[in-house]
């Protein structure tokens, strides 16, 4: 088994347009690297510095990350994470 | 070009009259390709500032599983400027992440909550490209 990983519009120019695609990884971390070995780019997209970046959402089984630990979040077979950019702006 | 029903764009100015001096922010839902703007979701500005906005996080998931479930996407994305003009920020581009998505702006600095017209721009917000497109407000939305 593995991980369901949900793919917004935006990012789907690195899995060749898949809504979903599927990694591994025993924390968010780990299938961050995971999800970059098989779709170079991605990972500069979610993080910056070393950290989420601040308008990317990351939920696993609905929960949003920054919750439940962040990028050292656990994950579990079978688990599903959603990203979803922020929908921000101001003027 | 946008178009849109006038009973969406009422609702849409509704909302952001309301929320004045906040800004308000919602979006329009849709079927998926089918350029439809049908289904208004007002969404809370968890920012509450008049000069910023977010989707609350919890509420922006519950959101885009209601339109996945439905096989819809947001067609539209709206967002109320209270004391500038309607066109896009440097933060609005920057942070734009839906590039099928037509970016509404509402300007409610001349009349506030009141009564009286508003601006309503529309403009397509692509790799921090925008470009402004007309906006066609037609008594209903042709037959699907």
């Amino acid at each position: 088994m593995a991980i369901e990983v949900r793919i917004p519009t935006i990012l789907r120019t690195y899995t060749d347009g898949e809504k979903a695609v599927a990694g591994e990884g025993a924390s968010l971390s780990a299938l961050i690297d995971d999800l970059e070995a098989n779709h170079p780019g991605i990972k500069d997209r979610l993080i910056d510095n070393g950290d989420l970046r601040r308008f990317v959402n990351v939920y696993i089984n609905d929960e949003d990350v920054r919750f439940i630990g962040g990028l050292e979040a656990q994950l579990s077979d079978g688990d599903q994470v959603v990203v979803l950019p922020a929908v921000a702006g101001g003027c | 070009m946008l178009t849109i029903d006038q009973a969406t764009y009422d609702a849409i100015v509704r909302h952001a009259k309301r929320d004045h001096p906040d800004e308000a922010c919602g979006i329009v839902a849709g079927p998926e390709g089918s350029d439809r703007p049908e289904r208004v979701v007002e969404m809370v500005n968890a920012a509450g500032s008049p000069t910023f906005y977010e989707f609350d996080s919890t509420e922006l998931l519950e959101l885009y599983k209601q339109m996945w479930d439905r096989d819809e996407e947001p067609v539209v994305i709206y967002h109320s400027h209270t004391a500038t003009e309607a066109y896009p920020s440097r933060t609005d581009i920057g942070l734009a992440s839906e590039p099928g998505a037509h970016y509404v702006l509402v300007s409610t600095r001349e009349h506030g909550n009141n009564e009286g017209p508003v601006e309503f721009r529309s403009y397509r917000i692509v790799d921090g490209e925008v470009t402004e497109e007309e906006v066609v407000v037609v008594p209903a939305l042709p037959g699907a």
